[in-house]
C-alpha cells in the first residue's frame, strides 16, 4: 500500500458532529482547502481516556447534539472527494459494537482511507487486520516513547498508510513547548519504519511548531487546537489558523 | 479459573489501552507475578491483612435470618474488617505491590468514596502519595467520604466531564496514569480494566473465599451449596467465587443492581440488561447504546452503580459456571431492613443486594437439593456509609 502522506505534511483532525454535523463537515472542508495533506475525523465517544480537555468537550457537545456513527460515515463521504485521504480515528468500542466487518465496508464505500485506533493495539486487533485487509484500509496504531523497540517493530508492521507516534506521555491537548522526546521517538520507529511515514501528534498548536516537528517527523498532526479554532472562531477560524499552520512546513 | 498468559478469559478481558500504558501494564504484571510467588510478600501482605485489616473474617452463621429463610446462611463479615469492608485487602495488596516497584504516588478512582477511603487509608499506612479521582457529582453527594480521605492526607480531584460519576473518574485517573506512569501506580478498585488489574485485584481479594472454604470445612466438614455475592464492578464477588469454582458441587450466585428495574433501563445490570463491547480497558459485559456509546447506570447501591462488569464474571456467565441475576432497588432496601431486624446487623447496601438474591433463590436450592441448603453470602461491607439513603428511602427524617 502507499504511504497516505509525504514529508513534510500537516495532518489536520476535527470531530464528526461538533458542533453539529453541517458545521463539522464545512470544518473538515475549510481545513482541506487551506492546504493541510490528510484528514482525521473523530467519531465522539462517551468515554475518551486518551484526549485532553478540548476534544472531551467537543466530543460531549457532539454525543449531546445526537451524533450517530452513521453520521461520522456521512461526514467521510462528503469531505473523500477533495483530494486529500481521510481517515477515521476512533475509540475501539464504537466499532466493535457497529460491527468490525460492517463498519470497514461502510466505512471504504464512504471513501475512507482507513482508521487510526488510539486503543485498539496490533495485540488484539485481529478481527480488524482481516477486514481492513478485506476492504484494502489502512490502519494507523500508536507507538509512545514508553514502548519498547520490540513493540516498536511488532506495532510498525501492522501498520498501513503511517505510523501515528504520540510525542509526550500524556493526553491530547495545545502544549507551548513541543517534547523533547519526540525526536528520539521518532528515530526509534524510522530505524524499523522503512517506506511507512511517521506522522507526530500531541500538543501542536502553532507554525514554529509545525516547522520544528516537520524537521523530523513526516507528518504533523494537529487536534485539539483546530478544534478550539471551530469552537471559537467558526469555520473562519479553521481556514485562518490551517493557513498559519501550512506556513510552518517549508515547501 | 486463570486468564491466558496476555490476560483473557475465553473472549473477554486483554488490553484495550493506549500503547503508552502497555509498558506499564507488563511492568506491573511481571511485578505482581514475583510478588506472588515470593514467600516475604505473601508473609507481609499475610501480617497486614492479620494485624491492621483484622482479617480472617468471621464466618458467622445468621441464626434468626436462617430461620426465616428456610436454610443454613452463613455470612461472611467483610464487614467487620478495617474501613468496613472487603476493599482494604484489594488496597493492602496493591500498596505493597507498589512500594516494592518503588513508585511513590498512587492514584485511584472513587465513586461513592469508599475505595477513595480504603486507598487513603492503605496509603497514610504505607506512607504513600494518594490522589483520588471522583466525579463531581459524587463529591457533592459524598462529603463525609471526602472529609475522611482528607483527613488521610490524600487529595481528592472533582471531575466535571462526562456524567461526573464513576466511570468518569476512571477514565480520568487513567489519563493521569498515562501522564505520569514513571512514578505512580494506578490502584484499580475493582477486578476490571486491563490485563493485569482483573487477576491481580482477585488474587489479592481471593483471601474471602479461602478463608469461607476453609471455615465451613472447619465448621460443618463440607463444602457449602452455595456462595453468593454481590456484583458491581464484581471485586467482592470474585474473591469470594475463585476458591469454590473448581468445585463443582457448590452453585454460584452473583446478584447485579437492577436499579428500578432491567426493564426500565435505569439499571446496573450489565451482563442481564447490557452487550459484549469494550469499556476501561476490557472486552466484557457493559451498558450501552446501539452505537457503543456507554450507557449510564442507576442503583441505590453507590457501590454497584457502575456500567460494567470484570472480564472472568462475563467468562463465568457465559461458561454457566456461575448464575447472574439482578436485584432491584426495593428487594435490596428490603432485605437491608430485614437483616437490620433479625441479625442487627447493619448491611452495606451492596451486601443487601446479595442477600435479597439468597432470600430469593433459597426455595430453588431447596427444592433441587430436597432439603435445607446451606449458603454462604458475602456480607462485603457495613451499612454506616449507607445510613443517609436509609434515611430518604424509608423516611425515617421527621
Amino acid at each position: 500500500m502507499t504511504p497516505m502522506f509525504k514529508k513534510p505534511a500537516l495532518v489536520g483532525y476535527l470531530p464528526a458532529g461538533f458542533p453539529d454535523v453541517p458545521q463539522g463537515i464545512a470544518g473538515i472542508k475549510a481545513m482541506i482547502e487551506a492546504g493541510v495533506d490528510a484528514v482525521e475525523v473523530g467519531l465522539p465517544y462517551s468515554d475518551p481516556v486518551m484526549d485532553g480537555p478540548v476534544i472531551q468537550r467537543a466530543a460531549e457537545k457532539a454525543l449531546a447534539g445526537g451524533v450517530r456513527t452513521r453520521d461520522v460515515l456521512a461526514t467521510v463521504e462528503a469531505v473523500s472527494g477533495m483530494g486529500v485521504p481521510v481517515v477515521v480515528m476512533t475509540y475501539w468500542n464504537p466499532v466493535e459494537r457497529y460491527g468490525v466487518g460492517a463498519f470497514a465496508r461502510d466505512l471504504a464505500a464512504a471513501g475512507g482511507a482507513g482508521l487510526i485506533t488510539p486503543d485498539l493495539i496490533p495485540d488484539e486487533a485481529d478481527e480488524w487486520l482481516a477486514a481492513s485487509d478485506e476492504h484494502k484500509l489502512d490502519r494507523v496504531f500508536l507507538v509512545s516513547p514508553s514502548s519498547t523497540d520490540e513493540r516498536i517493530a511488532m506495532t510498525v508492521k501492522h501498520c498501513r498508510g503511517f505510523i501515528y507516534a504520540t510525542a509526550v506521555m500524556g493526553v491530547t491537548g495545545a502544549r507551548d513547548e513541543t517534547s523533547a522526546v519526540a525526536p528520539k521517538l521518532v528515530a526509534r520507529v524510522k530505524a524499523v519504519a522503512g517506506a511507512l511515514p511517521v506522522g507526530v501528534g500531541l500538543g501542536v498548536r502553532n507554525a514554529a511548531q509545525v516547522a520544528e516537528v516537520a524537521s523530523y517527523a513526516d507528518g504533523v498532526i494537529v487536534g485539539s487546537a483546530l478544534v478550539s479554532a471551530l469552537g471559537e472562531g467558526g469555520v473562519q477560524g479553521v481556514r485562518e489558523l490551517t493557513t498559519h499552520l501550512v506556513g510552518g512546513l517549508s515547501r | 479459573m486463570q486468564a491466558d498468559a496476555t490476560g483473557h478469559f475465553g473472549p473477554y478481558g486483554g488490553r484495550f489501552v493506549p500503547e503508552a500504558l502497555i509498558a506499564a501494564l507488563d511492568e506491573l504484571d511481571a511485578h505482581h507475578r514475583k510478588a506472588m510467588a515470593d514467600p516475604e510478600f505473601s508473609a507481609e501482605f499475610g501480617r497486614m491483612l492479620r494485624e491492621y485489616a483484622g482479617t480472617p473474617s468471621l464466618l458467622y452463621e445468621a441464626a434468626r435470618l436462617s430461620a426465616h429463610a428456610g436454610a443454613r446462611i452463613f455470612l461472611k463479615r467483610e464487614d467487620l474488617n478495617h474501613t468496613g469492608a472487603h476493599k482494604v485487602r484489594n488496597v493492602l495488596g496493591q500498596a505493597l505491590l507498589t512500594k516494592r516497584m518503588g513508585k511513590p504516588r498512587v492514584i485511584a478512582e472513587t465513586g461513592a468514596g469508599q475505595h477513595g477511603v480504603a486507598s487513603a487509608t492503605a496509603c497514610a499506612y504505607l506512607d504513600l502519595e494518594c490522589v483520588v479521582y471522583m466525579g463531581a457529582v459524587d463529591v457533592k453527594r459524598q462529603a463525609l467520604n471526602v472529609a475522611r480521605m482528607k483527613m488521610l492526607g490524600a487529595t481528592v480531584v472533582p471531575v466535571d466531564t462526562g456524567s461526573q460519576t464513576l466511570k468518569d473518574a476512571i477514565n480520568e485517573a487513567l489519563r493521569d496514569w498515562v501522564t505520569n506512569v514513571d512514578t505512580t501506580h494506578y490502584l484499580l478498585g475493582t477486578a476490571a480494566g486491563p490485563h493485569p488489574f482483573p487477576t491481580m485485584v482477585r488474587d489479592y481479594v481471593r483471601g474471602i473465599g479461602d478463608e469461607a472454604r476453609a471455615q465451613c470445612l472447619d465448621l460443618l466438614q463440607k463444602l457449602p451449596d452455595a456462595v453468593t455475592a454481590a456484583v458491581g464492578g464484581g471485586s467482592n464477588a470474585i474473591g469470594m467465587f475463585q476458591a469454590f469454582i473448581p468445585a463443582e458441587s457448590v452453585r454460584i450466585f452473583g446478584f447485579e443492581a437492577g436499579g428500578e428495574g432491567v426493564s426500565t433501563g435505569r439499571t446496573a445490570a450489565s451482563i442481564t440488561a447490557g452487550g459484549k463491547g469494550v469499556l476501561h480497558g476490557a472486552r466484557t459485559y457493559l451498558l450501552q447504546d446501539d452505537d457503543g456509546q456507554t450507557i449510564e447506570s442507576h442503583s441505590i447501591s453507590a457501590g454497584l452503580d457502575y456500567p460494567a462488569v470484570g472480564p472472568q464474571h462475563a467468562w463465568l456467565h457465559d461458561t454457566g459456571r456461575a448464575t447472574y441475576e439482578p436485584v432491584d432497588d426495593r428487594e435490596a432496601m428490603d432485605a437491608f431492613l430485614l437483616l437490620c431486624k433479625t441479625e442487627g446487623i447493619i448491611p452495606a447496601i451492596e451486601s443487601a443486594h446479595a442477600l435479597a438474591g439468597t432470600l430469593r433463590v433459597i426455595p430453588r436450592l431447596r427444592e433441587e437439593l430436597g432439603r435445607e441448603p446451606v449458603v454462604v453470602v458475602c456480607l462485603s461491607g457495613r451499612g454506616d456509609k449507607d445510613m443517609h439513603t436509609a434515611i430518604d428511602y424509608f423516611g425515617l427524617e421527621s
